[in-house]
């Protein structure tokens, strides 16, 4: 099998560009293998273009990318084969069952029909959701929903889950509940590309990449980044680097995206 | 006793089966930052639609400023501002237009309050031609802000201004909440974010339609009824395990790159538990006594009320 260090993502001078923004700007990093990689990053500083790229929903505009093994410009069809993907916004089907949903995405994933059949199967045993099996999913609460979805996004056993915040308005028991499974795929050897706004789950990352204005302002493990940042938390490091950005920059300078508007405020509130 | 700005009483909220507010009563007084901390189905939506008068009760009863959502819901437009968890103005409209829009529906103008929403109106003022629609997340949100303001209203509701907003962004908007509240308006706010609750005068911690709690942040702290250790040791994962399975734990939540457990009286004695770990093959085990933050009280409330 794979060497337990090898690279599974591997980007390298990254560069997406809309005309004359720049979404990404010559971003360079790799994710080990079953590794936790927190991909931080303000509104608008182009975390979203990225995980479009490296999913092979989008083209980069220039540079090198590896994911699972496959060149993104050449095997997006492979690279689609070995990644899953969730995200908060859009996951599973309302209006259709939690047994349609899990048969639909193992079809989409390419599963032969038995291999669906015994994967829901455990996977419905594991998650204690026999009973609802043919609940619509409008019709169940949120925490399942998210505990389902992560593990439809992760049935065809992919050897990477992009997961854009994927605990957004969950309770915090929920929360937890979700990251058990994240460390537990991440056990198993998937590995985990996650983005979120809560900074304690960013300290659950083995490394975090914080993203300001297209660029990677600061890549390190969690506890690196406290001490070179001097600051107690991921919430003071992140703040720190996302207040240093420039002031909003005019429409007439053409600017399209966001990611600007964070102005420079001196004033702080006190944040326990 | 300050003058009361909002009563609520024993009110309900049905869809079909589901009841969405359960017989819930609090009464915010004016000039306070009231906030309602939850999860998603934790009914602040339709809690504020009720206030706001775009939902009707199914029972008990509401006063806004003193007049009833029910029978006097057109004077409490007048003077309620709200902001809507999804964003809900005109997406064509530049920014410039769907401030004018709010402002001559309130038969005001942009200029006669620009006092009030000045500091927010200024961050996002160099847009002020750009459409709503391409606005990013965080302009979205002063603009919508801006527009509840327009009209100087002496309530605020604000329901989930900070979801899918990140950290900075979320520090700003506090900021300008406590401006606000220091320019004397009545502020209501609801959110997901546990961290957001010590921000305000009192909290509302709300689950499955009811509140858990009504109280300052300091007095929730206070009533938590449990002793907490905060325990690291490098692999999160094997250690959380390890945590559950020892005796006399209570619960064992994950911090960050810590473990909360916890646990009543002097059921665990950390030396002992440090033994434990080590033999376990952890290294370099830390073991701190702290105090509850809001998220521990609300975890542990989620555990002890009935569902």
């Amino acid at each position: 099998m794979d060497e337990p260090t090898e690279d599974i993502i591997i980007v390298k001078d990254l560069v997406k560009s809309f005309g004359s923004f720049t979404a990404n700007d010559h971003l360079t990093f790799s994710v080990k293998r079953g590794e936790i990689f927190g991909f931080l990053g303000a509104n608008g500083a182009g975390k979203t273009t990225t995980i479009k790229i490296l999913c092979g929903l989008s083209y980069p505009t220039s540079g090198e990318l590896s994911i699972a093994g496959f060149d993104i410009y050449t095997q997006r069809e492979k690279v689609k084969r070995n990644i899953g993907y969730m995200s908060q916004r859009f996951s599973l089907y309302d209006d259709l069952t939690v047994y349609e949903n899990i048969r639909f995405y193992g079809g989409i994933y390419g599963l032969a029909k038995k291999e669906i059949d015994t994967r829901s199967k455990s996977l419905m045993e594991r998650l204690g959701f026999e009973a609802s099996r043919n609940k619509l999913i409008r019709d169940i609460p949120l925490g399942w929903k998210q505990k389902l979805a992560f593990s439809v996004a992760i049935l065809h056993n992919p050897r990477i889950v992009f997961l854009d915040e994927p605990t957004g308005g969950v309770d915090p028991v929920t929360r937890r509940q979700f990251w058990d499974m994240i460390f537990e795929a991440a056990h198993d050897g998937i590995t985990v590309f996650v983005t979120t706004h809560y900074m304690d789950e960013a300290e659950y990352c083995d490394r975090v990449s914080i993203m300001v204005d297209g660029r990677i302002a600061a890549m390190d493990t969690p506890d690196n980044l406290k001490q070179q940042f001097g600051a107690p938390s991921m919430n003071e490091v992140f703040i720190k680097l996302a207040r240093a950005t420039s002031p909003p920059v005019p429409l007439s300078q053409g600017r399209g995206g966001a990611g600007g508007e964070a102005a420079n405020n001196t004033e702080s509130v006190k944040w326990t | 006793m300050a003058a009361v700005s909002v009563v609520v009483e024993k009110l309900t909220r049905r869809f079909g089966e589901t009841i969405a507010v359960d017989d819930i009563s609090f009464r915010v007084s004016k000039g306070e930052l009231f906030g309602f901390i939850g999860p998603d189905g934790a009914g602040k939506t339709t809690l504020f639609r009720i206030l706001t008068t775009l939902l009707l009760p199914d029972a008990g009863s509401c006063r806004v400023e003193g007049f009833d959502v029910v029978n006097d819901y057109k004077k409490i437009r007048n003077i309620c501002g709200y902001m809507p968890g999804r964003f809900s103005l005109y997406q064509d409209l530049t920014v410039e237009e769907n401030l004018n829009f709010f402002a001559t529906i309130f038969g005001t103008t942009l200029q006669e309050n620009y006092d009030l929403i000045k500091d927010i109106y200024q961050q996002i003022e160099p847009f002020r031609k750009r459409k709503a629609g391409k606005l990013s997340g965080g302009m979205k949100q002063k603009l919508a802000l801006s527009c509840a303001l327009i009209h100087k209203p002496e309530v605020l509701f604000l329901d989930e201004p900070t979801t899918g907003v990140d950290a900075v962004s979320r520090v700003e908007f506090w900021e300008m909440l406590s401006r606000l509240k220091a320019a004397g308006i009545t502020i209501l706010v609801s959110t997901p974010y546990m961290d957001e609750a010590t921000l305000c005068d009192r909290v509302a911690l709300m689950q499955g339609g009811r509140m858990m709690s009504i109280s300052t942040p300091g007095e929730v702290i206070r009533n938590y009824p449990l002793n907490l250790l905060s325990v690291r040791a490098g692999d999160i994962y094997h250690l959380l395990g390890e945590l559950r399975s020892y005796p006399g734990m209570h619960s064992v939540y994950a911090f960050g790159q810590s473990a909360h457990v916890a646990f009543r009286g002097t059921g665990i004695d950390a030396g002992s538990l440090k033994v434990f770990l080590t033999e376990k093959g952890h290294r370099s085990v830390e073991i701190t006594p702290i105090g509850a933050n809001i998220e521990d009280c609300f975890m542990e409330l989620m555990n002890t009320q009935p569902r």
